[in-house]
This record gives structure tokens, sequence and C-alpha cells, in this order.
């Protein structure tokens, strides 16, 4: 179903992060940019569509001021809005924004870090564009920090903090940007394996809580009202995001899933894990049903290597890209 | 990223090093008493109190470098004697043993399974001196209480940052080639057969529900692997069966201790260059040294009759070929605090060293002190 592609060479290897992979697809430019975490430095490759052209650039994560420690980054990820794209890079000392080339950075929110660190590690983590202007930056306390976006310029403002999670953020997604109307545009995961349920607006609404069982939620998708959670005991588990119900539950990896991505137009699922394997499904709504199918595609083997991140590289998905530990490279998959 | 890491890295590491160290020091057959007190006294040193105190505090991860330093005091605190080429193909191979377990726990959690494990060994190499296997005993108990509550989240943090510390070494270790656990590129293999972790399920299962909860259908898919149920899970508690091998002495007599030097990934040296940024923060560092070194003995130079030296080569000639080419990228600049030179850095050397008889208190006093010395460290 797939084939391996060229790789592409990365200056650093990439670290062993959850969801440590950003794709951003420029349709008017023939680019794609590709973002990956290695420890405090983001490395940026923006990528020509008929492969002749890399460029390569660094981000370093920011310190408040010189004296103190490095500060290692925990997730890049982009955010697209209906009027710009931005890319947000999240710490131990904060969170970054940049304009998506990484050229400028255009605003810093500093976390509170305690004077002496405590045995409660602090740093930010989960980040997802929200609707028409918001994006949504999780803490390693529970709170989610939502910050409203200008359609252009750097006045970025802190709008509110969701207090509802009581375990370290792990992911965040949503869907329905622009001129959908969703009943809920945002999940969020934590440690705990607890999902939240929001829907956005001056004040976000609370819409549902999904309790865990005690094992960490590391990556989630919201994709036509289903929440699809991909846990450390490596199962995937599709809930309908309102109610609660559980659709599915797939015994999908035989270690700690690392990162979920979805194909909106094609309902295509990649997910890959510690196990050394890239899975693709197909899931299908049946809303006559209220039921969710989920079909099995195929597998791909990245022999030796602990995955940590995989995203498609379009809406189709058509092409996909994976990162794994102490790999120098971004690793390229095509529909043959 | 997680505070609570370097209790683990500093046991694990250390334990590793007991490994070795004992391997060697009945390989060379040096006398069972003067092996017995080097390993006594490394152990006792490796548990002093104040250390311990000190190790155990909310912190971020050490650097390579002051971690290195931390285990060449360690080796030297004894009677025995290792020469540079030694000492760096000792760390080379704690390093990569712990890089291994810790990449191949099947979970998380399972790095304390690993943990454990070294610490029974420790415990059985101490166990005819109840004074140091009391002080053992105490440290497992503090290691129970603080990890044991800790979540899959937490502990998924603590790995990660382990693997970050762990990051592009790909040092080939004679014995995991031999057991083809590793790859001739440097890179460990990771099979994807076996059984799954303590509470994963064998992948192959798809369960579709109705809206009241009731399966509808059941689906299941080729997983590429070769996988068997969980075993039992591993024990907890301070005496019990830890069910993974991991951790445990992977050396023997009949099973030497070896590395290739040659042939290091590349990427190791694109990794120097991103760790060569000077770490402001190493005054923690030196608090760190400072209360190890309060533990440990001066050692007056008129001991040499009793002093021996132990090579982790087979011969005198590959050790000091070894460090004729040794790869410049896995020279960690090691702090020689030997070498001094002023007379301020002498009185700051002096003190850490440990000849100034003020009992503890070495807390940092004006910042330009800690940045002279930084600096005088960093300039070795």
């Amino acid at each position: 179903m797939y084939h391996k592609e060229k790789s592409i060479q990365i200056k650093n290897s990439a670290s062993s992060l959850y969801n440590n992979l950003g794709v951003l697809r420029i349709g008017p430019r023939r680019l794609t940019y590709f973002t990956v975490v290695h420890a405090n430095v983001v490395n940026m490759v923006s990528a020509s569509w008929d492969g002749l052209n890399y460029s390569h650039r660094q981000l370093q994560s920011k310190e408040p001021n010189v004296a103190t420690s490095t500060s290692l980054i925990i997730q890049a990820a982009f955010c697209v809005l209906p009027s710009r794209e931005l890319l947000v890079v999240t710490s131990q000392k904060g969170i970054q924004m940049y304009e998506s080339d990484g050229s400028i950075m255009v605003y810093w929110h500093a976390l509170d870090t305690p004077e002496t660190p405590t045995a409660q590690a602090v740093f930010a983590r989960g980040i997802s564009a929200v609707w028409d202007n918001y994006i949504c930056v999780g803490v390693s306390s529970g709170s989610i920090l939502v910050f409203d976006v200008p359609s252009k310029g750097s006045n970025i403002t802190l709008s509110e903090v969701l207090e509802e999670h009581k375990e370290a953020i792990t992911d965040m997604a949503s869907e329905c940007s622009g001129s959908q109307e969703c009943i809920a545009d945002l999940v969020s995961a934590d440690d705990g394996g607890n999902l939240c349920i929001w829907k956005s607006g001056e004040e976000f609404q609370l819409l549902n809580k999904i309790h865990g069982f005690d094992m960490s939620c590391s990556s989630v998708k919201l994709w036509k009202g289903t929440v699809v959670a991909g846990y450390g005991t490596g199962q995937i588990r599709l809930y309908e995001a309102v109610t609660g119900i559980l659709h599915a539950e797939v015994n999908a990896h035989a270690r700690w899933i690392y990162s979920l991505d979805i194909a909106p137009f094609s309902g295509l699922l990649l997910s890959a894990a510690e196990d050394s394997l890239v899975r693709v499904w197909h899931l299908n709504m049946t809303p006559e049903t209220n039921s969710v199918e989920v079909a099995h595609l195929h597998n791909e083997c990245v022999t030796d290597t602990q995955i940590c991140g995989a995203k498609f590289c379009d809406a189709d998905g058509y092409a996909f890209a994976v990162t794994g530990y102490d790999l120098s490279e971004i690793i390229r998959y095509t529909q043959t | 990223m997680s505070s609570r890491t370097l209790p683990l890295l500093f046991i694990n590491l250390g334990g590793e090093m007991l490994y070795i160290l004992d391997q060697r020091l009945r390989a060379q057959n040096i006398p069972a008493d003067k092996a017995k007190k080097v390993m006594n006294d490394i152990i006792t040193t490796m548990f002093n109190k104040k250390f311990l105190e000190e190790l155990f505090k909310p912190q971020e991860l050490y650097s390579k470098k002051a971690l290195r330093t931390v285990f060449d005091r360690l080796a030297h605190a004894s009677i025995m004697r290792l020469n540079q080429a030694s000492m760096d193909k000792l760390y080379d191979l704690m390093t990569m043993a712990f890089k291994y377990q810790v990449l191949l726990c099947p979970r998380p959690k399972d790095i304390l399974l690993v943990s454990f494990n070294h610490m029974d060994a420790i415990k059985d190499f101490v166990k005819d001196t109840p004074s140091i296997l009391s002080q053992v005993d105490e440290t497992f108990q503090q290691l129970i209480e603080m990890y044991t509550p800790l979540s899959s989240g937490e502990f998924q943090l603590i790995r990660q940052t382990l693997l970050i510390f762990f990051q592009d070494m790909h040092i080939r270790v004679s014995i995991f080639l031999k057991d083809k656990v590793q790859n001739s590129n440097g890179r460990f293999v990771l099979p994807t057969s076996g059984p799954v972790p303590y509470g994963t399920q064998v992948p192959g299962l798809i369960r579709m529900f109705s809206c009241t909860g009731e399966e509808v259908n059941r689906l299941q898919f080729t997983n590429g692997g070769n996988y068997t149920a969980a075993v039992r899970e591993g024990s907890f508690e301070i005496f019990g069966d830890r069910v993974t091998k991991l951790g445990t002495n992977m050396y023997s007599v009949s099973r030497p201790v070896e590395t290739h030097m040659s042939g290091t990934s590349k990427n190791s040296a694109q990794h120097t260059k991103v760790n060569a940024a000077p770490n402001p923060l190493a005054k923690e560092e030196l608090n760190l040294l400072a209360k190890l070194m309060g533990g440990l003995e001066v050692q007056k130079s008129g001991n040499t009759d009793s002093g021996f030296r132990v090579n982790l080569f087979a011969t005198d000639e590959e050790e000091e070929e070894a460090l004729i080419s040794r790869p410049d990228e896995l020279s960690c600049g090691i702090i020689n605090i030997q070498a001094t030179k002023d007379q301020q850095a002498n009185a700051e050397l002096a003190k850490i060293m440990g000849e100034f008889t003020e009992s503890g208190d070495q807390s940092p006093s004006a910042s330009s002190k800690g940045d002279d010395l930084l600096a005088m460290m960093d300039g070795l």
C-alpha cells in the first residue's frame, strides 16, 4: 500500500518525546516544513515537493536569563488558523511562538518555574490550534493555557486558564476550525489517561470528561466528533466525544504509543509506537447507526527504532513521515 | 525534565561499574582481601549518607562531564588505580550497558526493576559487612518509597530524560555484539517478538461496540511480529523476584569485558557540537562533587605499597594504544582536579578536596568564586 521514499537527513537525531514530528504543507509554494525536537533544539527542514531543495534551520529554547540551566524542549507543533500559521515550541521554561517558517519569534510566555526544582517536573506539553483564533497549550500541572491570537502581529494574549486535569497534559487535538460548526472542538489528554472535551469560545466550556485507567494517554486526535486516543499500553480507543461512548478498542501495539495522526479527507489513521511499528488504519463513521468501523490496512516496520513521531504529509494520507529516537533522518512513505 | 532521574542514573551506572570491576579484579588475580577491600570501599562511598542526600534532592540531570567526574572519583575511592584509557573504557561500558537496559525495558516502570536488580547485586557484594549492608538497605527503602508510587506517565518522563542523556551514544560493546543484541553500527537490536509488557495485550484484535456497550464485531489483523502474552510482574519489594534479567550481571570470567573503539557513529560528532555549550549551572554539580569527596578518605601518598592498578584491557600495550587512538568526540573533557593554575584556584581546590575541616557547608559563597572555579575547571 505504501513504499519507502528517500529520507530527509536532519542535523540532529530525534529525542524520545511524544508526537515528535511537526508537518506543515505550504501548497502555494510547493513546500513542506518538518520539525523534529532534539534536546534543547528544534530542527526545521523545508523540503520542496520536487525533492530537489532542502533548507535547514535550528531554533533554540529560550532561557529567561543566561544564568539558569538549559531548558529542554518538550514539543514543537504547527498551529493552523484561518488567518495565519504559527510554530509553537514548548519547553521546561515556557512557550515560544514563531512565524511558521521559524524566522521570527512573535510571542513568549514564561511558565511559573520554582526557584529550586520540585519533585513534580515543570514543563509545557500539548499544543493545538482551536477554532478561528485560539492556540491552547497544556502544562505539567494539568492546566491548559488558552491564547487569543490576532489575525496578524504579535499581540497574542493569555485569554483563559482551564483547570480540569489534575495530571500532566500529554497531548491535545482539535477539529473544525473556520466555517464548520462542531459541537466539540477540542480534546485534551493527560498522564492518567483522562480525556476532557471542550467547546471553544470566550469562555471555554467543558462538555465531557472521559476517565482514564491510570495509564497515560500519550497521543490524541479528534475527527468527526470521535476522539481517537493512544495509550502507554499500546491500545487505541475510539470514543464519541460528547457522550463518552466507547466505539472501538484496538490492541494496536506491543509497546507505548508515541504518535497518532488522522488524514481528515480519507479517514486514514496513522499510529506509531516504541515497538518499531507504524500502522495505517481506516476509520468509517456510520452516523445512522452511530457506530465506527476500524479496519487495519498496512504495517511498516522501522527496524531497531523506537518511533517517536509519525504524521501524514497531506489531508488525504497519500504520504506520511516518521521519526525515531537516535535517528537523524525523517523517513517518508508514499502510497503505491 | 524529570527531577527524579539522577538517583536512578547514578545507582544503575554504579551497579554496572561494580560488575565490571569485580570481573576485572578476578581476571587479574588480585588477592581476595584486596579485591574485597576495593569493592567495599567503593560501595561505602557510593552510599555515603551526605552524598545520597544531595543526590536524592529534586534536580535536573547533571552534565555528562560532571557525572563522569563523579565516577572517576568513585572508581578511585580505594587502593585501586585506573589509567585514563581504562577509566574511559569502564565508563563507556557502564553507560552503554545502562542505555541498553533503558531502551529494552518493556515498560518504563521496569527501569525500577532494573535498578532493584543492581541493588540486589550490590547487597550481595557486601553481604559479609553488616555496616555497609545496612547503608545499602536504607537506600533501597528510600528508592521504594520514592519511586513505587509514581504513575506510568511519570516513569516514562524519567525514561525520556535518561534517553536524552544517552542520545547518540553508539559505542560498540563486544559482549553485546557477540550476543547479537547490538548491531555493528552500534545500534541496539529491538526485537519485534517475545512477551509483551505486563499490562499490554498482544497486538492483533479490533473490537467494535454498539452505543449500549455490546461488542458487535471482532476483527483480527497481522501484527507483523511474533509476540507472546506478558509474563508475570516483577516484585517491587525489598526482597523478591524481579523477573527481568536486565540489570543483572552479564559478565563472568569466561565472558570478558572488551570494547571496539573504531567505527563509532558519525552522529556522535554532531551531538558533541550541540552539547559543547557551556553549562552555567555547574555550581550544583560542584556541590555534588564536594559532598562526594567529603565522604572520601584523603588518600595519603604513603599507601603505594598496598595500592595496585587495574587494567580494563588484556595488556598494558593495548591500554596505551587505546588512549592514543581514542576518537576525540568521545573524550568528554573530564574535570581533572589535580591540575591547578593559580593560588586562588588552589585554595578552592583544597576546600573541595575536603582538607578544610569545616563540617559540611560547602554552599558556593559569592558567585564570583564559583565562576572562577568553573572557569578553571572548564579550562582544563
